[in-house]
Parts: structure tokens; sequence; C-alpha cells
């Protein structure tokens, strides 16, 4: 694909169907990259025309503006209007509309006809709106509009003949680059476009078209103020147990093949320093975040199904007030709700909220949501100190300590942001709550394929690079100095690590910490579970995390239970995620927030633990 | 068309059926100055005379609404909605 192919920009509203345009012309050859200097996904993909041109397609954020309100929408704006530091400067534009919902993307391809550009009208979806009963003339909307207007089924075979041959027509005809203008619109001027799309759509509209029967049908329950919440809570629930059982054996399956990739490098003639670098370092540090890969996929999976079935619209107006009391705005639902998979893509998604401070609101509490790295370091220290019995005799107690953190978890997130509003963004009146509900459409296979293939290489991607780097740090951190010649006790005591554990031992002290813990926090940075690992390692038990019997016996002999669950106190709060953080430095542009994060988990974490342990050891934990 | 007859949408019940009159989001004590509040209520599709129909509330203070705009339905808080004035009947 060269990059001076002609350009083809794919702008519209939300939900118009412009992803599934894309898909359907670009099929599986698209790439997904960040803008420069934001994280807006940039997807580009190459598509040969009837006329035998090579075109790039760029699948721009959907909007109804291009007065843009969020980073989402900025890219759109500034790619229509060329104001990108880079090379995807459209030579037409096309603008997708739902052709049953017609009346917001014809007010946009009004505005994007005078930005002077090249622009052409698709009419998506036109079986869905025939279906309705809905009749449009292109041949008169073309003239009332003044733009050529072609119609196309995305999901069809051949459905996009019609859009492919006018594109070979515009850009035969192009010519040099043409001057662009474009101003922020008024009211008045908004105003009067939307009566000018009115005044167009009742002439070249036949019928009017019945409002979806089963989405009317479908609303009466998922939105009925009562039977909407039990909806969507049943939703969560059969979600949340998928993400758990469904991923299980993909998770086995991929830790014994990082296993089994360890074995070979033990068994291979290398020197032992190398041997521990790709045992330890890459293959178990890469190994223990790439096991998060089905979980990861399971869970976008569902928020994939609900996006493109149009429900998650319907879950951030359900929420909107429930949040709104602690101070979250409705559309940080789905940001959070990732989350308990991962703090990193829930992160990633707050971009659809629009406004600055809901947004950083909104990443400063997703870490606090138990992400499944805290799984197994829970399960550890609850199997190894908390008995196995049953509370009101049918309530296992280890089951009843693991909700109690995930709720003290979403608690202190709550509390959290309804402190942040009070007291950062005292005064200011949220952010409006305005969202387009969708009709609901059924998703289709291949568009969710390549939406779970690209969150899928993404992830990879991140571990492969940033994490990589992260764990070769901690390796190091753990392996260097190499201990004397005859010593007795494991490597990692001689090590900078165990030298920076004792260093902070005063100040871990009165919350139970012994420098063990200290060391296997560190390596804990790279990622929470590794935690388990290391713990294995300082208190020398080999086998590393399929002994964690073992470490747990171990652990119950060395540490009180007021020790034991200060550590728990401190995993539900602490930063204890290096990417995490990466990851809110780049979305915010800057380190303040991230230091921000990090200061006041670390303060959250050191208060919950010291509490904790106080409190157990007067109760008689010691 | 009197006064009499002319509410503002926010605090409109669920089932009601009318046509906007006017947006006047000076009146609004939102998170937006009145001018972008306005406009971005006419790009959802909020414009003087089109018909609305509520169709929707929420569980807590009856909030938000979700208003059926024209052919689209749109999800909001009542106090946004304050700045649509619509009258009764379509």
């Amino acid at each position: 694909m060269s990059d001076a192919a002609p350009v083809v920009a794919l702008v519209g509203n939300p939900n118009c169907g412009k992803t599934a345009l894309f898909n359907a012309l670009t099929g599986s050859r698209q790439k997904v990259a960040n803008y420069p200097g934001v994280t807006v996904e940039k997807k580009v993909g190459p598509l040969t025309t009837p006329g035998g041109r090579t075109v790039r397609v760029v699948d721009l954020p959907g909007t109804y503006s291009l007065r843009a309100r969020s980073p989402d929408e900025e890219i759109t704006r500034d790619v229509v209007l060329g104001r990108t530091q880079n090379d995807v400067i459209p030579d037409l534009i096309v603008c997708v509309a739902d052709a049953s919902n017609l009346r917001l993307a014809l007010r946009l391809a009004l505005e994007l006809k005078q930005v002077g550009r090249p622009v052409m009208l698709s009419l998506n979806m036109m079986d869905i709106a025939r279906r309705r009963g809905i009749e449009i003339d292109a041949d008169k909307l073309s003239r009332e509009i003044g733009l050529p207007v072609v119609s196309s089924v995305a999901v069809r075979r051949g459905g996009t003949n019609a859009l492919l041959a006018e594109i070979d027509r515009k850009l035969a005809e192009r010519q040099g680059s043409t001057a662009v203008q474009w101003r922020a619109p008024d009211a008045s001027g908004l105003r009067s476009a939307q009566k000018e799309a009115d005044r167009i759509l009742a002439a070249v509209v036949q019928g009017q078209g019945r409002p979806d029967s089963l989405t009317a049908r479908a609303d009466a329950i998922l939105l009925h103020p009562v039977a909407g919440l039990v909806v969507l809570l049943a939703i969560l629930f059969v979600m949340f147990q998928a993400v758990f059982a469904w991923a299980e054996p993909g998770m086995d399956a991929i830790e014994a093949a990082f296993h089994w990739l360890g074995g070979l490098v033990e068994a291979a003639p290398l020197p032992d320093l190398l041997k521990s670098f790709l045992k330890d370092g890459l293959i178990g540090g890469v190994g223990s975040v790439i096991v998060f890969l089905p979980q990861i996929v399971i869970l976008f999976f569902f928020i994939l199904v609900l996006e493109d079935l149009g429900y998650m619209a319907r879950a951030a107006f359900l929420m909107d007030r429930i949040m709104g009391g602690a101070g979250l705005h409705g559309r940080a639902f789905i940001p959070l709700l990732s989350s308990f998979a991962c703090a990193i893509p829930g992160i990633m998604s707050t971009r659809v909220i629009d406004d600055r401070r809901d947004r950083l609101t909104t990443i400063l509490v997703a870490p606090l949501m138990t992400c499944s790295a805290r799984i197994p370091v829970y399960t550890l220290i609850i199997g190894a100190f908390i008995p196995e019995r049953d509370v009101w005799g049918f309530i296992g107690l280890q089951g009843l300590v693991m909700f109690g953190l995930y709720t003290v978890g979403i608690v202190g997130a709550l509390a959290v942001s309804f402190v942040v509003k009070r007291l950062i963004w005292r005064g200011k009146p949220g952010e409006p709550f305005m969202l387009e509900l969708p009709d609901y459409k059924l998703p289709r296979p291949r568009s969710l394929a390549i939406g779970l293939w690209t969150r899928a290489t993404i992830f990879l991607k991140r571990a492969g690079t940033i994490i990589l780097s992260m764990m070769v740090l901690i390796w190091v951190l753990a392996s260097f100095p190499q201990p004397p010649e005859g010593a007795t006790e494991p490597a990692i005591n001689y090590s900078l690590a165990a030298k920076i554990g004792s260093a902070i031992q005063p100040i871990t002290a009165p919350l139970g910490f012994n420098w063990q813990i200290n060391v296997a926090l560190i390596p804990g940075m790279a990622a929470r579970e590794v935690a388990v690992g290391s713990l294995g390692t300082i208190y020398a038990i080999s086998g590393g995390e399929e002994a964690a019997d073992k470490i747990g016996q171990a652990l119950s002999s060395q540490w009180t239970l007021a020790t034991a669950l200060a550590f728990l106190a401190w995993y539900v709060f602490a930063p204890q995620c290096a990417s995490t953080l990466a990851v809110i430095r780049r979305e915010t542009g800057g380190w303040r927030w991230l230091w921000v994060t990090f200061f006041y988990m670390l303060a959250l974490a050191y208060v919950a633990a010291f509490i904790t342990y106080r409190v157990a050891l007067a109760l008689g934990g010691g | 068309m009197s006064t009499q007859s002319t509410i503002a949408l926010g605090s409109a019940r669920v089932g009601f059926r009318g046509r906007i009159h006017a947006i006047v989001a000076g009146r609004v004590a939102a998170g937006l100055p009145a001018s972008e509040l306005e406009r971005r209520l006419i790009e959802l599709g909020f414009v003087e005379g089109a018909d609305v129909e509520v169709l929707h509330q929420g569980l807590f203070g009856r909030d938000p609404i979700a208003v059926r705009v024209a052919h689209t339905t749109i999800g909001l808080r009542r106090r946004e909605a304050m700045a649509i004035l619509v009258t009764a009947g379509a």
C-alpha cells in the first residue's frame, strides 16, 4: 500500500454502520494504530477499486458534527480538515448515513459539503430501511443536497458495488488539493442546516416509516426502570461467570505452554544467568501477562456484542443516575466494567467520555476495580489463612472474603470519585448526559471476529513491548548483584531488590510487612500476580506458581493472620501495576495524572493495610 | 400558540407527545455555557417544529429520560431537557 495512494475517509454519525462498511471494503487487511500524540485509534485499510485504483480507506470516529466534543471527534474534525500531522489528508469524503435514520446524517452531510473537499453520500443499511417501509428517492436526494448519492448494504456481497464505482468516478475527476474552509457553526447556523435537512428529507422520503417495533418491544423491558436494571445485573453476572469460567481452559493451556518453554530452556546447555534471564525474565514475565489473553478476549466478546446490539447506550442510560450519585458519568460504566478484567482496556475505553473532568475521574478510579491479576494473589492468601468453613451454614467463608475484597474495591472507587467531585472539581455542574439510543441490530459474526482480532493483537503487542521491558528491568533488580560463592540463601536475597526491600522496611513495618513481602512487592509492580511467584522464590520454594499450595503452607507458618489480612488490604488499593500507570500517562498526555494516581492509591493502600493490621492485632490475630 | 400549553420537556411525563416550540438554553444551570448546550441539543435533532415523545425514564428521580425526536431516540437528563420547550399534542 503506497503512501501516495489516494485517501478515502468514512465519516458518519455513531451507529450508522460505518465500521461494518469499512470492514466490507477492506476486510481483514485493515491496520489499527494510534494517531500521533493522541490515543484515538487510526483505522486504515487498502482497497482496490473496480477501476484498478489502489485506495487507502480511513474509518473515522462517529460524530454528529465537526464541532468536536471528545478526543475521538477531534480526530474526525482534524482529518477532514487536513489538520493532522500526518499523511492522511482525504481526497474524498464518504459521508455514511443509516438510511433508516437519515435526519441527523443529512445535517452532517450539509456541514461536510461546506468544507470544500469532494464529498459523497452513501446510504447504508438500505435493506433495513426498505423493510421498515422507508423509500428514498436517491436521485432526487442527490439533486436536492448537491452531492453524489449511492446506496449500500455493507453486510451483503456486492452491496458496495455502487459505492466503489462512485469512488472511482470521484477520484478520476479529482484535481490537486482544494482549499478547505470551515468555521464552527453557531446555533442559528446549525438550526437552519437542520431545517434544510428536514426539508430535503420530507421531499425525498416516501412513507413515514414505522418505528422499529422490535426495538420498541425490547425497550419496554430493557429500559423499564426496574426490569431494565434487573436485566442489566443479570447480563453482568453472566459476563463475569464467562470471564472466569470459560477462560480457564485457555489460561491453563497458555500456562502449560509457557511452562513447557521454560522447561526447554532449563534443559538447554546454557550459562545459568542466561537461563535465568530467558526462563524467569522473558518467558515467566511475559507468560504471566499473556495468560490473561483468554479473559480479555471473552470480555471484549461481550462488550463488542453488546455494543453492536446497541445495548451499551442503554446500560449507560440505566446507570447514569446511580453512578451520578458518586460523581461519575453514565458513560463511565463501560470503562469501569472492563476494568474488572484489566484496567488497561478499561482506561483506554474512557475515550467515549466527552468531558475531560469526567474522563479523568473515571481513569483515576478504574485501577481500584478488582482486576483479574489480583485473583491469584487473593486466592493464595485466602487459601493459606482463611479457614475453609461455612458461615450461617451455607456461605463459604473463603468465598465471602473474596467477595468482600471485590466490594471494598468498588466502594473505594465510588468514594474516591465522590471526593474528587466534591473537593477538586467542586461547584462545577456535571457534563450533560446526552446519548442516542440506536435501534437494536443483530451483531455480524464477521465484524465481531475482526473486532476481537484487533483487540487481541493490540494486547499482545503491548505484552511484547512495554510489559516485556518492565519484566526485564525487574529481573535485573531481582538478579543483580549475583550471590557470592557458597551462598546459602536464595539468590534474590543478595540482589538489589532485597536491598530495596530492607531499605523500605521501616516504612512498611507498621503494616506488619516483613522484608520478604517488601521484596515480593517490587516484581509485583510489573504485574500483580507476579508477587505469588516471587514469594515462592524468596521462601526458597521451587516450582513457581503451580506450587501455590506449598507457598501457602510456608506463608501460614511465617506470617501472622494480621500480616496476611494487611497484605490483602494493601493489594486492594496499591498501585501495583506499572503497565496501568504507563497507560494512564499515555491517555492523559502527561506524567501529572500518573503521579496523582500512584500517590493516592499508595496512600489508600497504606492506610487500609495499617488499619487492618492494627484491628486484626487488637482482635488477637497476631 | 398560547404559553399555557407550553411546558419544559424536562418536566414531561412518560407518554407525553408534543412538538418542540423553542430551545431556551439560558434557563438551565447545566455544566455547559448556554450557547454550547443549545448547539448540542440541535446537533441531536432538537429543533423547533420537531415531534417529540417521552418513551422511558430512569428509576431514581425519574431521570434520565429517553425521548423520541422525529425518528431518533435520545437519552438525556431532565436538567438539560428543561431547555427544550414543548407544546402538547401530536
